[in-house]
């Protein structure tokens, strides 16, 4: 596997100034020669889709939802980054590039990392004038907040709700690019598979997810925005469609899977209440600005947490982290709460929950101040569990939220097969092996508004691939393939459901290969999760024909990738021997508990290449350089 | 706890529809309204039988993709929330619930309680954005805009695109759904060269797609998960009469 990163020479701080000049340009006359396939219309997706338009590209756009406005990034609550030092509070591009590489525990990409801290600040100029209302100070300017693992505001926010105010915007745009032609608008159609003519991607087959018919789109590139695979643990803050497939057909195809194992379990999040439970709620990080986390000194401690003095509390994190305190970053806040429920002083139904406490807060700030800040995800919290939270302190317990792993691409976001752009969390580059708060709604919006509509251009002026047509024996077979899929799925008259599966799969997966791993797990992982997908072949039932609405359909053919991408992510986390971010291996660990990285002979990133079926995946690397960001381990104390 | 449902069945859009009584037991207050339903479809599939299609995604109330008419009000009984955030805490042992689709001519019914809601995303391609290509913006605070406004703008951009207004409405007016896209992008100076063409436009779309008039009964206001104001359709009218009478 070719594993070119093609990260331009020079100064760190000048690569992409000078890589946008050394690529090639498509004359304006001539971009609307090709066709972009955009699969996803989330923020990478829409922003990608709309801004190619705008060039004069013709884009067919694909989502599996109803409209571009339902996809997940419009549950992002706390804000997003950029280094516009508005607050005069030190920071600079330079700094958000060093607070993401140490933040990603030194597994990210330098130059993809600096670039994406460069054009930073132009998303921000670009969505206010799209209309997106990020919060202001009484003088009309934009408002900023601090988020984890910085030590500078530098976090723009519309209430609790930014996910939803810059998808918005996306899909304004979006909406103004379909208006005007450039886009064509494909609504719930499912990505099945990718089609590789001479190489190089070409197209997609799609299902219609009313009709159930199975067809074909032929392009000149194909840009996968297709998200993350948290899901794969089925109890996950992600929406309940989302899946790998699109990401995991593309890996069958020959694009690298990259550093699977990086998942991002997310510290605040409501606790499971029951086996009921199909999904879990995320608590933005914000909140961790003004609510202190403790959990009671003492084990078992049944009392309410009024009932407990200051003195019998651990406020963990200001104990152990004293200067970041509670905006420790994820990993290390989620690992921490683990330990404490671990230790037996965990709170609430089955002990596996801690107190984010805002009554220091409101006595200093006022309740008026707290509800203006966060009273939308009070009143969310208070919905699900019936607490309310200006009252007693929350419940949270940490739960998978965003994969850092995904599809391997180089510098211009193309992946290992030839035409395959891989944009937002469904690539691997820029948050290591993990992801700082109010980075993921920055990344998705600079790949799709600031870097393909560079690169993609490059690759149509020197890749030289002539017209195609989706009638190519290519498609023909590959829309067999997929008709033979489901036809399989639906033949199996077993008795069990495709929920049953895909609970069965995350309960393992959560077990075996959550917030803490080791090696006799994994292999219990990896001997389990074969034994679970043959049962799935032999003993599902799905209802219907695949000729209509159908939903235990789709949810079988998401729960059927998951059940052989599982077995890669366990491959993943198997084999690299050290601790990283959101990777905790027990085996390797400091005196103290913390994450004890490996530079010597882990600092790259593991490419999976899909080996053939039943088959162990093979293992590719690329070696991580770091001429700019000193390593070392990582502390918050 | 124990819940009887009536749940609207229909196969597809080319087919009728009927009531259907199913008995659920073995609930927890805890469960939220989707989860009883998961449930039951669970159910459903063990006995072989096709499990109720309806549409959700996010379930923490923002996608804006659940619905349901629940005792005959969207999104159920419980003010400000949507039916994925609706808790069984909230009905009571051995209630009767009824549960419908969204109806509405501009909303045609999918299968069971899922309904096309894509005349939504057709007003919205008509106006419903500020033409500002990639690359050609300002910097962020070269405008400042008062907090006020920008809190208005945000009360209105708060809109999930659900359609209980519609649902709720006599009319099946989408009046509220309009309004809080034009009203958020009218409270701002980036939204002002296109704030009369844009009014007229949706307005026009709107009409197109079959949705019914205004006629001012708020019912859209008291249904709405995200407690948009209906002071927004007075902005709206205010700029398509402005459009009306002076041109764009």
């Amino acid at each position: 596997m070719n594993l070119d990163s093609k990260i331009p020479s020079g100064p760190i701080a000048e690569k992409w100034t000078k890589h946008k000049f050394d690529m090639k340009l498509v004359n304006p006359a001539n971009k609307r020669k090709y066709t972009v396939i955009v699969v996803g219309t989330g923020l990478a997706g829409a922003s990608a889709a709309a801004t190619l338009a705008e060039l004069g590209y013709k884009v067919l756009a694909f989502t599996y939802h109803d409209s571009p406005r339902r996809a997940h990034s419009i549950a992002a609550q706390g804000g997003i980054n950029a280094a516009k030092n508005y607050p005069n509070d030190g920071d600079s591009v330079h700094r958000l590039f060093y607070d993401t590489v140490k933040g990603g525990d030194f597994r990210s990409r330098e130059a993809n990392v600096h670039r994406l801290s460069e054009v930073s600040a132009n998303i921000i100029d670009q969505c206010v004038s799209q209309g997106v209302p990020f919060a202001r100070e009484y003088g009309g300017y934009l408002s900023n907040r601090s988020f984890g693992g910085a030590q500078v505001s530098r976090t723009f926010y519309a209430r609790g709700q930014t996910g939803q105010q810059l998808l918005l915007g996306a899909y304004a745009q979006l909406n103004k690019e379909i208006d005007k032609g450039g886009v064509t608008m494909f609504y719930r159609k499912e990505m099945l598979d990718l089609v590789i003519v001479n190489g190089h991607a070409r197209g997609i087959i799609t299902r219609d997810l009313i009709t159930g018919k199975i067809e074909s789109f032929a392009g000149d590139a194909v840009l996968l925005c297709t998200g993350g695979y948290s899901n794969v643990f089925y109890l996950s803050t992600n929406a309940k469609a989302c899946n790998v497939t699109a990401a995991y057909r593309a890996y069958k195809r020959g694009a690298g899977f990259a550093n699977p194992c990086y998942t991002q379990i997310h510290p605040t999040c409501i606790p499971v209440s029951g086996d009921h439970q199909s999904k879990l709620t995320l608590m933005s990080e914000s909140l961790r600005n003004d609510g202190r986390i403790w959990v009671p000194k003492k084990g078992g401690d049944q009392r309410s947490p009024s009932q407990i003095p200051e003195n019998e509390r651990d406020y963990y994190l200001e104990r152990k982290y004293p200067s970041f305190g509670n905006l420790s970053p994820r990993d290390i806040a989620s690992r921490s709460a683990k330990e404490a429920c671990d230790a037996g002083r965990g709170i609430g139904p089955g002990a596996r929950g801690v107190y984010l406490d805002f009554a220091d807060s409101i006595a200093r700030l006022g309740k008026q101040v707290i509800e203006e800040r966060y009273g939308n995800l009070f009143e969310m919290y208070e919905r699900i569990t019936g607490e309310n939270p200006y009252n007693v302190p929350m419940r949270i317990y940490p739960a998978p939220h965003y994969t850092m792993g995904g599809i391997w691409v180089d510098y211009n976001l193309m992946s290992t097969i030839p035409g395959l752009h891989v944009l937002g969390e469904a690539n691997f580059s820029d948050h290591g092996a993990n992801r700082l708060g109010a980075s993921a709604l920055m990344q998705g919006l600079a790949d799709g508004y600031f870097v393909i509509p560079y690169t993609i251009g490059h690759y149509f002026a020197s890749s030289g691939q002539g017209k195609i047509t989706a009638d190519a024996p290519e498609f023909k077979q590959a829309e067999q393939q997929a008709a033979e899929k489901i036809a399989a799925l639906l033949n199996i008259h077993g008795k069990r459901t495709p929920t049953s599966f895909h609970h069965q799969l995350g309960k393992l997966m959560w077990d075996k290969c959550g917030m803490a791993r080791n090696e006799k797990g994994l292999q219990e992982a990896l001997n389990e999760i074969p034994s679970i997908r043959e049962e799935f072949w032999n003993n599902l039932f799905v209802p219907g024909s695949g000729s209509e609405l159908n939903q235990s359909l789709e949810l079988a053919g998401r729960v059927a990738d998951f059940l052989e991408f599982a077995e890669v992510l366990c491959n993943d986390a198997l084999h690299r021997n050290e601790s990283c971010g959101g990777h905790f291996r027990e085996e390797y660990q400091t005196s103290e508990g913390e994450a004890k990285r490996d530079d010597e002979n882990y600092s790259y990133v593991a490419v999976w290449e899909f080996n053939g079926k039943g088959n162990k995946p093979l293992l590719n690397k690329e070696p991580l350089q770091f001429e700019n960001v000193h390593l070392s381990v990582r502390s918050y104390k | 706890m124990k819940v009887t449902l009536e749940v609207w069945r229909q196969k597809s859009s080319e087919n009728g529809g009927k009531m259907v009584s199913y008995d659920v037991d073995d609930i927890t207050p805890d469960m939220s309204f989707l989860e009883m339903l998961d449930v039951l479809n669970e159910r459903l599939l063990q006995k072989g039988e096709d499990s109720i299609a309806f549409d959700h995604d996010c379930r923490e109330g923002i996608c804006g993709m659940c619905s349901l008419m629940i005792n005959g009000m969207p999104h159920g009984p419980e003010r400000a929330t949507t039916t994925c955030q609706l808790h069984m805490r909230k009905f009571h042992d051995g209630q009767h619930i009824t549960v419908e689709p969204w109806r509405a001519s501009a909303f045609p019914v999918l299968k069971d309680l899922v309904v096309d809601r894509s005349a939504f995303d057709r007003v919205m391609q008509k106006g419903g954005y500020i033409s500002a290509n990639t690359g050609n913006a300002p910097d962020a605070n070269a405008i400042p805009i008062s907090k006020k406004d920008a809190d208005i703008a945000m009360d209105a951009a708060a809109c999930i695109g659900c359609g209980a207004c519609v649902a709720v409405c006599k009319n099946s007016s989408a009046m509220l759904f309009v309004a809080a896209k034009a009203s958020h992008l009218a409270h701002l100076p980036q939204g002002q060269p296109e704030r009369y063409d844009r009014a007229l436009k949706m307005m026009e779309q709107a009409d197109d797609e079959g949705f019914g008039s205004c006629t001012n009964t708020y019912d859209c206001e008291a249904a709405c998960p995200k407690e948009i104001s209906v002071r927004h359709i007075a902005q709206l009218n205010k700029d398509y009469l402005h459009a009306a009478l002076f041109g764009k």
